[in-house]
């Protein structure tokens, strides 16, 4: 289903042969992957297949048992120091829970990276907070609060804020929408798609949410029987896998998808 | 701080103002790596105004060189601004959002700032003080409340197990320095008094301040570091966890299961660990005194018999109840003002730990005051 006529310059993440275990338990077995630069990837499976596994493996939280995985056309294993760390300049990450600093408030929290990495003057640096969470649709007084005083949605786009604030080229999202009631999910996808448009991201996106999967993704990556299915959703849709086709074609497949479906 | 380059080998950023100051041409990769010296140069071009601004030549562009990009043609420039056409989404994206609001420290600067500090923590501790007076009075009625329906709201195994814990595991930390102590008062003893020939007293001295102060005292500052601590620590995640609130709505009462078995498990177990520092102690002294002196043990237990009273020992003893109750208060009362974020666990175990030190030793010279004034 994936063409490999695309050239090394246009993969933003190229995964090969990628075994992830955990003792005896094998997760993923020989996976490769590849991601285009500029797409946005949808990340689906049932529970304890790997999809965080996957993305901790990406970004080197996890390091694979074998495989090769290239992040922006530099091997994630190989790399350490002063390289690893220019890498991780270039991606930024959302954790499920948006793993904000709580002893800082959140315009401290977008200004850690910042900090660490640039010389701006603290006026500049408020100033691209301010923007930073005008752009993920926070009210600009939200800079001044905890963590501890925003809702889930809250600290979800505070986190993204954060992620965005070095101007990452790639973008990883666990569960964006997960624990957001429907309409705040649907917010947040249209604000994933309008940044990735604004900012020319590649975005990243574990999800469970099947609705999150068809606003948004411009291709899915299945997880399942511990390897890799990839297509659209309409390729996908004619798998004859039964867990993809489960999970497509089941209540709330169905219901996500009865528009499409209809189309076709 | 770390500066790194530039991530690629892009044409920096440039811009430049013609002669008759009217045109501002704007060229390079105006990202973020580049955005602190540019936006220390363009601080300085303030005094023009109504500038054209052409940059056309721009190679790359990220959300915070674009925003200096704007912020220098709000200030500066006229209306438009030209921008390869691959960023007009993105210019647009920042330029729909009204002027950034700054965020504000809550702390006003310099010397009103350190007022306004001094004030906020004065009256955090006033309130405090009322809060944990407060919490004093409901653990009262409720102690009171259990005691009369024992059956029913004292859990024995609880309390057991806080025994065991509070107590029995803390029997090698406590005999150990309480041993060391015994050793160094009676060195010092005998070192001081035998200028005047009279290091025989040395035991009448080590018997008393053992018994009186030191054994109790350095056990409750012990059991103080390690109970208290894990008494705010545990209270404090399970209200982190929402097992607090868990609790409360399944209407069980979290004074009678939590804090009451640490309480009356401490009560119980410090003033046995006393009696058992004290006699350490003694034996550390006893060690020093062989050593140093030359008295066997049974002399040394016939000069400590001759100088001690049962009061000597009763005096420490009777002290140790009150400090394990101020400690397990303090500790549990610590545990429940937790918020629901990391860093509060360990600052409240801190604070916990402190306080119950504080009061301790300030208990102490209460007692010593009345103990002189009752002439015991």
């Amino acid at each position: 289903m994936a063409e490999d006529k695309t050239s090394d310059k246009d993969i933003a993440i190229k995964i090969r042969g990628v075994v992830n275990a955990f003792g005896d338990k094998v997760i993923h077995d020989h996976i490769d992957l590849d991601v285009k630069r500029g797409e946005i990837l949808g990340v689906v499976g049932g529970s304890g297949t790997g999809k965080s596994v996957l993305l901790r493996s990406i970004i080197g939280l996890n390091k694979p048992r074998e495989g090769t995985i290239e992040v922006l056309g530099q091997k994630t294993g190989d790399v350490e120091g002063a390289a690893m760390r220019k890498l991780e300049m270039r991606w930024g990450v959302l954790f499920q829970e948006g793993a904000l600093f709580s002893s800082q408030t959140v315009a401290e929290n977008i200004q850690v990276p910042l900090r660490e990495y640039t010389a701006m003057s603290q006026e500049l640096m408020d100033e691209i907070a301010a923007i930073k969470l005008t752009m993920v649709g926070l009210p600009p007084d939200t800079g001044a609060k905890f963590p501890s005083e925003l809702s889930g949605g809250m600290k979800k786009r505070a986190g993204l804020a954060r992620a965005l604030s070095l101007d990452p080229e790639l973008l990883f999202l666990d569960e964006p929408t997960a624990g957001l009631d429907p309409i705040s999910a649907n917010q947040f996808d249209e604000l994933i798609k309008r940044l990735q448009k604004a900012l020319g991201l590649t975005v990243f996106l574990v999800t469970h949410d099947i609705d999150t999967l068809r606003a948004v993704t411009d291709r899915i990556a299945v997880l399942v029987n511990k390897k890799i299915v990839i297509g659209t959703i309409a390729e996908l849709r004619k798998c004859d896998d039964p867990w993809i086709q489960d999970y497509f074609s089941g209540v709330r497949g169905r219901a996500a998808l009865g528009d499409m479906a209809e189309a076709n | 701080m770390a500066s790194i380059e530039a991530v690629s080998d892009e044409p920096e950023a440039w811009f430049k103002l013609d002669q008759d100051k009217r045109k501002l041409a704007v060229g390079g990769a105006w990202t973020i790596h580049e955005s602190a010296r540019l936006d220390r140069e363009l601080n300085e071009l303030e005094a023009c105004k109504d500038i054209e601004i052409d940059a056309s030549k721009i190679s790359r562009l990220d959300s915070a060189g674009a925003w200096l990009l704007l912020r220098t043609s709000r200030a500066l420039g006229k209306a438009e601004l030209n921008v390869p056409k691959q960023y007009v989404p993105l210019l647009e994206s920042l330029d729909q959002d009204h002027k950034p609001e700054r965020h504000k420290s809550r702390i006003p600067p310099g010397f009103k700032g350190r007022l306004y500090k001094i004030g906020r923590a004065t009256m955090t501790a006033k309130d405090q003080g009322v809060s944990m007076l407060g919490y004093l009075g409901r653990v009262t009625v409720e102690t009171g409340e259990a005691l009369a329906k024992p059956k029913h709201n004292l859990r024995i195994p609880a309390i057991f197990h806080q025994v065991e814990e509070t107590g029995i595991n803390a029997l090698p930390i406590v005999g150990l320095l309480s041993f060391l102590i015994g050793v160094v008062i009676a060195y010092q003893g005998i070192t001081q008094l035998k200028q005047f020939g009279a290091e025989l007293l040395t035991i009448d001295g080590l018997g008393i301040i053992t018994l009186r102060e030191m054994g109790v005292l350095m056990t409750s500052i012990i059991i103080a570091g390690r109970s208290g601590s894990a008494f705010t620590a545990q209270i404090g995640t399970m209200r982190v966890n929402e097992e607090i609130d868990a609790m409360q709505t399944m209407g069980l009462n979290t004074v009678d299961t939590l804090v009451l078995p640490r309480i009356i498990g401490l009560v119980i177990a410090l003033p046995l660990l006393t009696l058992y520092a004290d006699i350490m102690g003694l034996l550390g002294g006893a060690l020093m005194c062989y050593f140093d002196l030359g008295v066997t043990f049974p002399a040394f237990l016939r000069e400590l018999q001759a100088s001690l009273h049962i009061q000597t020992l009763m005096v420490g003893l009777i002290k140790a109840p009150v400090f394990a109750f101020v400690i397990a208060l303090v500790g549990c009362y610590e545990g429940f003002q937790v918020e629901r974020n990391a860093a509060s666990v360990g600052l409240l175990t801190t604070r916990s730990v402190v306080e119950s030190v504080f009061l301790v030793i300030v208990l102490d010279a209460a007692f010593s005051v009345m103990f002189s004034v009752l002439g015991i």
